[in-house]
């Protein structure tokens, strides 16, 4: 259970925007599961499973709340239009030489020693980061880069396409790319 | 249709590289993809801090549970298995 806290907490405030809501639909859950864990037929992974009986109980809670945002709406928003991985002033100009190549390269961080990448500080940054985006996107990039899950769980799991877990994702780590080079620049 | 030698460029490339992480690009887009990564430094800076950030991302999991969420949890297993087996 506490190899799982830390994602069920993510996929929880999904729904919920309250962490003591969350909280106590993560205690829902378990006891739902090992009230249920008898009739637990292994057809889909107890990951899998845990995973959807959270989903069904923290939908449920916002429901009554009445503050729920569909969780398919958010998907779309967050999904859809453009939003570019790095900002377009970065790159040379449609009309100029070498159109829409770089022009503020970013630079090598193969110079950088490993401790300042480790160091609690540059976790710090990469974890504000990720508490910075979206819900959706913050959700896949939780469960993809942090927890280890693969995209097939990952869009089985929120009930997403493979084509929209992959664009949550990349806007994502395209963020959380960009917030760690700048503070790597920084000094 | 699009050829190997038709240039990507270095904005196309950046919307490109989580498709190539997952390895979901078609095989011409990433022939284009790596064909371009051979002459480009700052793209292959870009593509190794992509992949420096999803391994520092994943040292995040070594984070603990904050002790007042586990508290909780185990006094809703004690409650749950008092009901259960009357201990």
């Amino acid at each position: 259970m506490n190899a799982h806290y830390p994602a069920m907490l993510r996929v929880a405030l999904m729904y919920v925007r309250n962490r003591s809501v969350a909280e106590e639909v993560i205690q829902e859950t378990w006891l739902a599961v090992l009230q249920g864990l008898a009739r637990f037929e292994g057809r889909s992974s107890l990951k899998t499973w845990i995973f959807r009986i959270l989903a069904n109980r923290a939908r449920t809670r916002a429901v009554h709340e009445g503050r729920s945002v569909p969780f398919s709406a958010l998907i779309s928003q967050e999904a859809e239009g453009d939003e570019p991985a790095v900002e377009p002033e970065r790159f040379r100009p449609a009309d100029a030489q070498w159109p829409r190549h770089w022009a503020s390269a970013p630079q090598s961080w193969g110079e950088l020693p490993e401790e300042r990448m480790l160091a609690l500080e540059t976790r710090e940054r990469i974890r504000l980061a990720i508490e910075a985006l979206p819900p959706a996107q913050r959700a896949v990039i939780t469960l993809r880069d942090i927890e280890g899950w693969d995209a097939g769980e990952v869009s089985g799991h929120l009930g997403v396409t493979d084509g929209n877990q992959r664009v949550l994702l990349h806007r994502a780590r395209s963020k959380v790319r960009a917030a760690l080079e700048r503070y790597l620049a920084e000094v | 249709m699009a050829t190997v030698e038709e240039d990507l460029s270095c904005q196309e490339l950046v919307e490109l590289v989580t498709a190539y992480l997952e390895m979901t690009l078609p095989p011409l887009e990433q022939a284009r993809f790596e064909a371009h990564l051979a002459i480009c430094p700052g793209c292959t800076n870009y593509l190794a801090q992509m992949r420096e950030t999803i391994r520092l991302a994943g040292m995040l999991s070594e984070e603990t549970i904050p002790d007042d969420g586990k508290a909780k949890l185990l006094d809703a297993f004690r409650t749950w298995k008092h009901q259960h087996t009357g201990e």
